[in-house]
């Protein structure tokens, strides 16, 4: 039996194609940003699938009852989202509505300038990330961001959740957490939750840096608005209203 | 040698005040053993050799922590090239599948405090008993 030249070829290419298979499963990119189509999102403003599939993932505790709420995702009528867009003109479609806010994974994040520890770090691909071994609870980086998207846990958390995902961990007392964009997510190739769980389609998570990517496509065609930009922070969630 | 009877009750004493936690060991029927740990009936082979898991497996965990939470690096090529992903309750609860059987055993026995994994780390057996 002959071993033809295509055949060779073939026989070393499938395992570098079972690899790179393996490879492509893990989503990455060179800036991770996302899109909001607010319009979308107010189509329904009593949905909160998104953030019901989010603090289920990560084992968000419900302290609604003790006025000392953690939340990784909610909604904020629009002045207090965009205090610099307010006005006593703002259109009808907007005023007051529920905008769905939360960490901005700020190109230049206050909260990391501030973390004692190193606990919070921007990562390569643009991510603000949590070491919950790490954090001291000092809260500073509460402190520091400019758009609460941080919360503290003043009472240990695990009798407020409601149902445990055991594949992800809870926190502790004394430990600020925060979204983290679902790093543990696009490290299994999956979208985050939040853009996962929402019906109307209105979150577009994706690359900043590459050309003709949905956010940046988006960015390009629609005209967006971004949380405090003033500040210098560099938000890197988008918004169309 | 006048006191000889007082040295060597004194010694006796002495004798069987150290060994005393030997005898009451024995008496309570206690065994001074280890814990026999269950293997599991999956896998045959941990993700690194057994003499090194026993003496240094928080320096593996911690170095585990670090790689994912840190560094996003989430596989890991094993001493005899298989691959593993790095998780807690993922990878290493699969086989010991009970944290009370198996961590708390071992830590119990040596004096050890359980370390703060368990605090976040949800142990699924913790789950079972909960209403959703």
């Amino acid at each position: 039996m002959s071993l033809t030249r295509t055949g060779f070829v073939r026989l070393l290419a499938a395992p570098l194609a079972a690899l790179a298979g393996r490879l492509r499963a893990a989503l990455t990119a060179r800036r991770w940003a996302m899109v909001i189509d607010a319009r979308k999102c107010l189509k329904d403003q009593g949905c909160v699938k998104c953030i019901e599939a989010c603090h289920r993932a990560h084992n968000v505790p419900d302290f609604s009852e003790s006025g000392r709420q953690v939340k990784w995702i909610w909604k904020e009528p629009f002045e207090r989202a965009f205090p610099s867009q307010e006005s006593a003109y703002t259109p009808e479609a907007l005023q007051g509505k529920p905008v769905l806010v939360f960490c901005n994974h700020c190109d230049n994040p206050p909260c990391v300038r501030v973390c004692p520890t190193q606990a919070t770090w921007k990562r390569e691909d643009g991510l603000v990330m949590m070491d919950w071994h790490r954090c001291i609870g000092c809260r500073y980086c509460v402190a520091a961001c400019p758009y609460g998207s941080r919360s503290f846990n003043w009472l240990d958390p695990r009798p407020h959740i409601r149902r445990l995902n055991p594949d992800f961990p809870t926190r502790t007392k004394g430990v600020v957490e925060k979204c983290t964009f679902c790093d543990e997510r696009l490290a299994k190739g999956q979208m985050p939750a939040c853009v996962e769980s929402c019906p109307e389609k209105a979150l577009v998570f994706g690359d900043l840096e590459a050309p003709g990517s949905a956010v940046r496509e988006l960015i390009r065609s629609r005209y967006t608005i971004r949380r405090k930009p003033e500040l210098g922070t560099k938000p890197e969630i988008f918004y169309i209203v | 040698m006048r006191d000889r009877g007082l040295i060597l009750t004194g010694l006796l004493v002495f004798l069987a005040g150290i060994t005393f936690p030997i005898w009451y060991d024995l008496a309570g029927g206690k065994t001074s053993r280890a814990p026999d740990l269950k293997r599991s009936a999956q896998e045959k082979v941990c993700v690194a050799p057994l003499s090194y898991m026993r003496t240094s497996h928080m320096a593996l965990l911690v170095d585990w922590r670090d790689q994912v939470v840190r560094r996003n690096v989430r596989s890991f090529r094993s001493f005899d090239g298989k691959t593993y992903t790095m998780s807690l309750t993922g990878t290493c609860l699969k086989c010991h599948d009970s944290k009370a059987d198996f961590c708390d055993r071992c830590h119990n026995y040596a004096g050890v405090r359980t370390p703060y994994c368990w605090d976040c780390h949800v142990d699924p057996k913790l789950i079972q008993g909960r209403t959703p």
